[in-house]
């Protein structure tokens, strides 16, 4: 059986957490917007948008980032990885960018991330949110800003984290790589 | 599916429905990036494309080194009317000579058919045939079907008409395996002259009448009169042409529906389309054509390169 990290009303409560240091750091949110990555970081991102938009009763322009075209495994992986949509409707020139994943891992994708962004202008100041950081494992010299929560991880297991709107439930597990293997 | 099932581009005819859709759905995404204003991504920074041309071009030479340098490739380019051709050397020496300054990728347009099947097999790269002879042109038919899927969002099910010049063209055989291959039905019409002698057998229908041919397609391809071809005489003058099977707006404005009409270029205006068809603001998709053009190119380099060819 999956180690559960986060479930039902934890998960709810460190949603919260994360959108109230948002809102510390941010205030109103007058120069700050939010970019989830994808696949799976806009998820996240949508789910602070959310509680922001109900505490400070106004929009939050919030993006997604596709980061396929500007990997460094390209070609060093069996198949290509297939892009996912990208729409950012607003400028990031002197913005502060609140960059968003769910698995922060090696640090690859975050780097792979801050280089696209960097394809629709120079933000005043760039900031990372994670809801799990699998510490201990980076490849590059990247920390986050804000943590969901913190995980000691083993390199062959995995983090696997659920939102209703794809999976049907919500939640953050940890899978041996024997449980990772089953459910493919 | 998330890659290509043949590591070069020969032609439409050895590619699978799927490898088609797939490359629609990667070009959709190279269509966005081309529309911001930083255009460039870095995936290909690490890989050499030379484009090696027999014939001459501009658009499609154009847009394959746009292409490629939005992907960040570094690029090559020859053209035989200035290079070591011209002292007698053969495909395969040009070839192996520039492959060992290690290119990964060739990009060859070349006036024999085949040409790109021969080079496919002999070299270590990826080839992709940017026109071959009279044979295939695979880019312009993908990036044709690709500008009708734009306009229409699909292709199963529509009238596609091939109008003019089919005997001499390499974008009609690409396009028929094209639109046939994603469901859609094709008709030819032009003279008799030129037609090819069974072409049915690809299971296209062909008709000797514009007007009729025209009231039952969605979507007009008029390929161009070859000029360059046209010594032997396949029709008696380029005025009875543009008379008889040229599509002028008094022939659109006939019919009680909207046709989209399609030119791979380069047009010869007055002769094959009139100008006011060409740049008629509904009806035309001729630089549409143009700017899809580099997004499928985009998405043909960067879906190969991920499968090298060993």
């Amino acid at each position: 059986m999956a180690k559960v990290l986060l479930q039902g009303n934890q998960f709810e409560l460190t949603l919260n957490r994360l959108s109230a240091q948002l809102i510390e750091n941010h205030g109103d949110f007058a120069n700050t917007v939010l970019i989830g990555l994808q696949p799976r970081g806009i998820y996240l991102a949508l789910a602070l948008q959310k509680r922001l938009e109900n505490k400070l009763q106004k929009t939050i322009p919030t993006g997604r980032l596709d980061i396929t075209f500007y990997r460094d495994d390209f070609r060093r992986r069996d198949e290509p990885i297939l892009p996912s949509a990208l729409d950012i409707k607003f400028s990031i020139e002197g913005k502060n960018v609140v960059l968003i994943d769910d698995v922060f891992y090696t640090g690859r994708t975050v780097r792979s991330g801050l280089e696209a962004m960097l394809a629709f202008g120079r933000p005043a100041k760039v900031e990372l949110l994670v809801l799990v950081d699998r510490r201990y494992s980076r490849h590059l010299p990247i920390q986050a800003d804000y943590t969901g929560i913190k995980v000691d991880t083993r390199s062959n297991e995995k983090v696997k984290v659920k939102w209703p709107e794809i999976d049907g439930e919500y939640g953050v597990w940890q899978l041996t790589e024997n449980e990772s293997k089953a459910k493919e | 599916m998330s890659a290509l099932s043949v590591p070069h581009l020969l032609g439409i005819k050895h590619l699978t429905r799927e490898d088609i859709e797939l490359i629609f759905s990667t070009a959709d995404n190279f269509s966005t990036i081309l529309n911001r204003r930083i255009k460039k991504v870095p995936s290909l920074r690490d890989i050499t494309i030379a484009n090696i041309f027999f014939e001459n071009s501009t658009r499609t030479r154009i847009s394959f080194e746009l292409a490629e340098k939005r992907l960040s490739a570094d690029v090559v380019n020859f053209s035989a009317s200035s290079s070591s051709v011209k002292k007698g050397e053969t495909l395969l020496d040009t070839v192996n000579n520039i492959l060992a300054m290690k290119v990964d990728m060739v990009v060859m347009r070349h006036p024999h058919v085949g040409a790109c099947d021969f080079l496919a097999q002999h070299i270590k790269a990826n080839v992709v045939n940017a026109g071959d002879g009279t044979h295939e042109h695979p880019t312009q038919a993908l990036l044709d079907a690709f500008s009708i899927r734009q306009k229409y969002g699909k292709l199963e099910g529509m009238k596609i008409l091939i109008l003019g010049d089919i005997v001499h063209s390499r974008v009609a055989l690409s396009n028929i395996y094209c639109l046939q291959k994603l469901g859609a039905k094709v008709r030819l019409c032009g003279p008799p002259t030129l037609i090819p002698k069974n072409i049915e057998s690809l299971g296209v229908e062909v008709s000797y009448n514009v007007d009729e041919s025209l009231a039952w397609c969605d979507v007009v391809n008029v390929l161009r009169i070859q000029l360059e071809r046209q010594k032997d005489s396949y029709f008696p003058s380029l005025r009875e042409y543009a008379r008889y099977f040229g599509l002028s707006m008094e022939r659109l404005n006939k019919l009680d529906k909207h046709l989209t009409v399609l030119h791979p270029g380069p047009m010869n205006r007055g002769v094959e389309i009139e100008s006011k068809v060409a740049d008629h603001p509904n009806h035309s998709v001729i630089l549409h054509q143009v700017e899809n053009g580099v997004a499928i190119r985009m998405a043909v380099l960067y879906l190969l390169a991920a499968n090298p060819s060993d």
